[in-house]
């Protein structure tokens, strides 16, 4: 029985890791697919993200309010990384939009470093994690942390007010078409220059929920967290097919769930208990899934990401879109 | 309604417009024709803000709109059907033609109504997405689109091209019913015959300047017509 406690543990694992690529994959694709921009500053509002909370938290004051100045906050750098940094670029090359992101995010970056070192903080603080976010909970004999928990719901409700956004909504559909056709767009009476701004704010809004779960998760904070995030952001938004917010979605979810079987499986065999499969199997297993090959992980990520993108470049959900890069 | 007074525009630095000037007015039906490159498209995207011209004025209805952006263009009034139908091909029927009212509240299942009327095969593909209907099919959203803001002015470009010999019927009778209830319309067309038959007036566009205009009755029988753009 406790191998199936395990999975069930695995699975939420999973669904809760991929809850945060989720909400970080679905704010990279929208702004792609308006602007053909990959905003690699888009980890550094998570990181931003991270010390609004952090300091909020500092000061004592109650989860929801932390969490209110925490998107609020983050909202607006994104408002003013899209109108100081790409609105001006509208029209210009795609690679100098990239460019641009980089020179945000080495901004965002420098700025926190030198804000901390202005206040006397040492450049790595301990994230002040809220006690509703912390320890497990214990459904019956699984044990599952409340983190978890948290992210996968926060995840999953969020994601389906995404989809209704988009899908019931006048901005929502001006989206759509606005990353379709943006010419076809502004034809039928859109203002683009909203609806990109829209796009960044919901973006920067997801972004900080998931900084806010991922700080919680690695107990501290610096300001180059967002590095790794927007990767996996990046990786899980291919997968789904770039451009596209369901398969940013899909990425997201497919991502964690390749990352916590990269995790899992590896040793898999010294865990089995005996007789569920035959020695030879076992033994075959513990040869050629070691536990050490777990800390590869990332490594066999990078690889599935290069296979998706030498025989399926548009993702699983995607059309196209490559092609206007 | 809509006056071009010496428009000028250019790509880069290719001159594409070289001091246009034509008027539309109220409840006209107006044609814009001649051959590939003369710069009709061009006209029409200049008109609806998607270009900016380098010297000129465009006045709608007493205002210069020459600098005004697309969306504040679209809201006062004047809609612009593009060539090559640019549907939203992963938007449903119903999706692109609600996109077509985006700036403006109330009425709508009016309108669509009015749409559904109009193109009756639509009802059918509400559900559909844009991008799966036959070249011919996604002239009608994405004429019906540009209908559902009311335009009091509609720019349509190239509206038969393309298109099978009965729907070109079907178009053109959609015309002349928007035509009947008193839109002002300006028409870019390859089918020169068709459009000298339901336009009021029309202007002959030769690289990028107006070479010539007048009732289209009276030039369905000029020389230089039949020969260049009817074949006769």
């Amino acid at each position: 029985m406790s191998l199936v406690y395990y999975f069930i543990q695995q699975i939420v694992n999973a669904l809760s890791i991929g809850s945060l690529y989720a909400l970080m994959a679905v704010g990279l694709a929208m702004v792609f697919g308006i602007l053909r921009l990959i905003n690699f500053a888009h980890g550094d509002m998570m990181m931003i993200a991270a010390y609004i909370a952090a300091f909020a938290l500092f000061a004592g004051l109650p989860l929801w309010i932390v969490i209110l100045i925490m998107i609020g906050g983050t909202v607006l750098v994104g408002l003013l990384m899209e109108r100081v940094a790409y609105r001006p670029l509208r029209g210009a090359p795609d690679v100098a939009l990239l460019l641009s992101s980089f020179a945000i995010g080495v901004i965002l970056q420098n700025g926190t470093l030198l804000t901390m070192r202005r206040i006397g903080r040492p450049d790595q603080i301990a994230f002040p994690a809220p006690p509703v976010l912390s320890g497990v909970l214990a459904i019956g004999p699984i044990t599952v942390p409340r983190l978890n928990i948290v992210s996968l719901v926060a995840g999953i409700v969020l994601l389906v007010l995404l989809s209704l956004f988009v899908t019931r909504t006048t901005l929502g559909l001006s989206m759509r078409a606005a990353a379709e056709d943006l010419d076809a767009a502004r034809l039928m009476g859109i203002n683009v220059n909203r609806v990109v701004a829209s796009a960044f704010a919901i973006g920067a809004g997801l972004a900080a929920v998931a900084g806010l779960l991922f700080a919680v998760q690695a107990g501290q904070i610096n300001p180059y967290i967002g590095f790794s995030p927007v990767l996996k952001a990046f990786i899980a938004a291919v997968i789904g097919g770039f451009g596209s917010i369901a398969g940013a979605i899909i990425g997201g979810y497919a991502l964690g769930g390749l990352e916590v079987l990269l995790t899992a499986l590896p040793g898999i065999g010294d865990i089995l208990p005996p007789g569920l499969v035959s020695p030879g199997t076992q033994a075959f297993l513990k040869q050629w899934l070691p536990s050490w090959l777990s800390g590869y992980r990332d490594a066999f990520v990078f690889l599935a990401l290069i296979l998706m993108l030498l025989f399926r470049p548009n993702g699983i959900l995607g059309k196209r879109e490559w092609d206007e890069l | 309604m809509l006056e071009l007074d010496n428009i000028h525009v250019s790509y880069g630095s290719i001159s594409a417009l070289n001091g246009v000037s034509f008027r539309v007015n109220e409840g006209e039906l107006v044609a814009l024709i001649g051959s590939n490159g003369a710069g009709k498209s061009t006209t029409l995207k200049t008109i609806s803000g998607l270009l900016r011209p380098r010297q000129g004025r465009i006045i709608y209805q007493n205002r210069d709109i020459s600098r005004e952006p697309t969306d504040r263009i679209v809201g006062l009034g004047l809609s612009h059907c593009p060539e090559g139908r640019r549907i939203f091909g992963r938007l449903t029927v119903r999706e692109n033609l609600l996109l077509g009212a985006a700036r403006r509240k109330g009425m709508i299942p009016d309108d669509l109504d009015r749409i559904y009327t109009l193109f009756p095969r639509l009802k059918e593909r509400l559900a559909q997405a844009g991008g799966t209907l036959s070249g011919g099919e996604q002239q009608m959203p994405a004429i019906g689109r540009a209908l559902m803001s009311r335009p009091a002015l509609l720019l349509l470009d190239e509206p038969s091209l393309g298109l099978a010999p009965l729907m070109v019927e079907h178009i053109f009778g959609v015309i002349r019913e928007l035509k009947r209830t008193g839109t002002t319309m300006l028409l870019v067309e390859q089918n020169v015959h068709h459009a000298l038959d339901v336009a009021d007036r029309a202007y002959v566009m030769e690289t990028g300047r107006i070479t010539l205009d007048g009732p289209a009755g009276e030039l369905k029988r000029n020389p230089q017509i039949e020969q260049s753009y009817l074949g006769r």
